[in-house]
């Protein structure tokens, strides 16, 4: 169930992303590319397999054998919170062109001019 | 443990943070600091390209974990042939950035943009490690937003946009590749993502090979193959000379990351991705030659022109890749070399032409007369004749290489010879281009012949973009006249490509350094 969950997440994020990037208007692809990144963080989460680790916390205990049976797996952790940071940055430089564009172009449209 | 092989990212790195806190008040400190840093960068690049040819691939363990667990750098001959001419290309950069006004308040923070994106591609040559190749992607990307906005002109802001949309859909591409390619093995290393995928179960081969594929194609992008290129035109031709001689360096990158992964995901036999690059990639690497040739043809200014042969260049560079074997491979390198340069020193020209005529800027097709410098026509007709693939100029030997290795061991008689056909054909094509853009540069006038031409004004308006120009076409003459080590080189380069044990070896064999003992000096 977490597993259909998780995919048909992944799937509608996605799909609404592609859908407003395609879109004319600067403001839509931004948050179409917001959509996505958020997509591929949590596909990225989905490729550390989770579920085998149970929610357990990447901390090594004297007690358990230390295998991804009993820990969740701490690096897609890590490449999600670089991911993050990096779109997070990117998505900052591409509102600050958008609005220069629309200030010097009078227009959001990507080609920067009515069609 | 080698440090040489960590100085080409830590020198930018540092110059590049130290100059974006320079105040307004710096001065001339902030260009004189950053040439320093990239002759420094070009002293530490041939050094790296003399140790790794000669001896064994250098690795380096960043933060001393053991390779599959940190992140680890190696340089072998490819990612130091391509560091050196990073620096050149840097250091013409620097030159040509002399015509542009001077801006005092902020050439601290434009030299600081500078580093960092010789920083991002330095790192994106070494690293050996997917996560961090698509960090530092993203920070030379990061980087060639802010530089290519630096020119003058309203039209920029939409192509940027363009250029921004198109990198960022890459990058998720890219990560989309990361996660599958971590799902299926467990590791992102490069050297361990090799062992792993030859021991894959067949269960798992789908999801790698899509993996792969989609690894591919985010490196596609970036390196303008067909279907994915056509931001690369309207982009390049945007940035003032001193940003777009670099850029030509970056559907490099592209270039060097698909033979990295495929060097060390594709060439083994009977792992994962055997096999898969062939069919995919020579079709699209094929037509993307085509395509860019018909655009040298209907180019309006010369700054296009340059853009699609940076993109025709990169096509050839494709076809190379997609066929393999070490001596087309080897081929391919040289013809990598030559071309970045060609490219680089048109730019440059274009550069000079800008200045010298305004008004008339770089088209074509000018009206009236404009006078011209003669070192500017001959800028042109060196790098013309060069590109073209005409004898005297390392074009030559990089044309005639790539057939014969093409020929000799390519994929059979019919493939091989459709594929020499179209190279050639192209490269007439190319010729025609060019001389149709010389002629009407240099030779044609339309209208108002009779009236005197203008004075030449005192004083070289250009005297940056001539000085680049001198340096580029200076590396290229050192490449034509003894091309004979840089084949060698090459050569060798590929042979190191096809054999990925030797760098699988060299990562994942490099030992941590042992901790020093505790309590201190030893008594």
């Amino acid at each position: 169930m977490t597993a259909l969950l998780l995919a048909s997440g992944i799937g509608i994020l996605t799909a609404t992303g592609v859908w407003l990037v395609l879109r004319p208007r600067t403001f839509d692809v931004i948050v179409g590319l917001t959509l996505l990144s958020y997509a591929v963080n949590l596909l990225i989460f989905a490729a550390g397999r989770p579920g085998t680790g149970a929610g357990a916390a990447p901390i090594l205990r004297p007690d358990l054998a230390p295998s991804l049976a009993n820990y969740a797996d701490p690096l897609p952790q890590a490449l999600v919170l670089t991911a993050i940071v990096i779109s997070f940055a990117m998505t900052a430089i591409l509102t600050a062109l958008a609005v220069r564009s629309f200030g010097t172009g009078g227009s959001d449209h990507v080609e920067g001019r009515e069609p | 443990m080698n440090t040489l092989v960590i100085l080409p990212v830590l020198i930018p790195l540092l110059t590049g943070a130290g100059l974006l806190l320079a105040g307004p008040r710096a001065g001339r400190l902030p260009r004189t600091a950053s040439t320093v840093a990239v002759l420094l960068q070009l002293a530490v690049a041939v050094a790296l390209a003399y140790s790794a040819g000669t001896g064994p691939v250098l690795a380096y363990l960043a933060g001393n974990w053991q390779a599959p667990f940190g992140i680890a750098l190696a340089a072998d001959r490819l990612a130091a042939l391509l560091l050196i001419l990073t620096a050149i290309l840097a250091l013409a950069s620097l030159l040509a950035e002399g015509d542009e006004p001077p801006d005092d308040a902020g050439a601290g923070r434009r030299q600081g943009i500078f580093q960092l994106q010789l920083f991002g591609l330095n790192g994106a040559f070494l690293t050996t490690d997917v996560f961090n190749l698509f960090v530092f992607f993203e920070v030379l990307l990061c980087a060639s937003y802010a530089l290519l906005i630096r020119g003058r002109g309203d039209a920029r802001f939409p192509v940027a946009i363009q250029y921004v949309v198109v990198n960022l859909l890459a990058s998720a591409l890219f990560l989309v590749a990361v996660a599958v390619l971590y799902g299926v093995t467990g590791t992102l290393n490069l050297a361990d993502l090799a062992l792993r995928m030859a021991a894959l179960p067949a269960t798992e081969l789908p999801l790698a090979r899509s993996g792969i594929y989609l690894l591919l194609s985010a490196f596609a992008v970036k390196a303008a193959l067909l279907p994915v290129g056509f931001w690369l035109p309207a982009t390049y031709r945007l940035p003032p000379v001193a940003v777009s001689v670099l850029f030509v360096l970056m559907t490099k990158v592209g270039i060097y990351a698909m033979l990295r992964v495929a060097s060390v995901l594709t060439v083994l036999p009977g792992t994962a991705g055997d096999g898969l690059l062939l069919p995919a990639l020579l079709p699209l690497a094929l037509a993307t030659l085509a395509l860019a040739t018909f655009g040298t043809l209907a180019a309006r200014d010369l700054r296009t022109l340059a853009s699609h042969l940076v993109v025709a260049s990169a096509g050839t560079l494709l076809v190379a890749v997609a066929v393999g074997g070490e001596a087309v491979v080897a081929a391919g390198l040289f013809y990598l070399a030559h071309s970045t340069l060609g490219a680089a020193l048109l730019f440059a020209v274009a550069g000079r032409l800008t200045a010298e005529r305004p008004g008339q800027a770089d088209r074509l097709l000018a009206t009236g007369r404009t006078p011209v410098r003669a070192s500017t026509a001959g800028y042109f007709l060196l790098a013309a004749t060069g590109i073209a693939g005409l004898p005297p100029l390392a074009g030559f030997v990089a044309k005639a290489g790539l057939v014969d290795a093409l020929l000799s061991e390519g994929p059979g008689p019919s493939t091989s010879g459709a594929i020499v056909a179209l190279l050639l054909v192209s490269s007439l094509l190319t010729l025609l281009a060019l001389a149709r853009a010389g002629s009407n540069l240099f030779w044609k006038s339309a209208g108002e012949v009779a009236a005197p031409a203008p004075p030449m004004p005192r004083g070289d308006p250009a005297r940056g973009a001539s000085l680049a120009a001198a340096l580029l076409l200076a590396a290229w003459v050192v490449l034509s006249a003894a091309p004979g080590p840089l084949v060698h080189y090459a050569r060798a380069a590929a042979g190191q490509l096809l054999l990925p044990a030797a760098y699988v070896d060299a990562v994942l064999g490099e030992l941590p350094v042992a901790a020093p003992a505790a309590g201190g000096a030893p008594p």
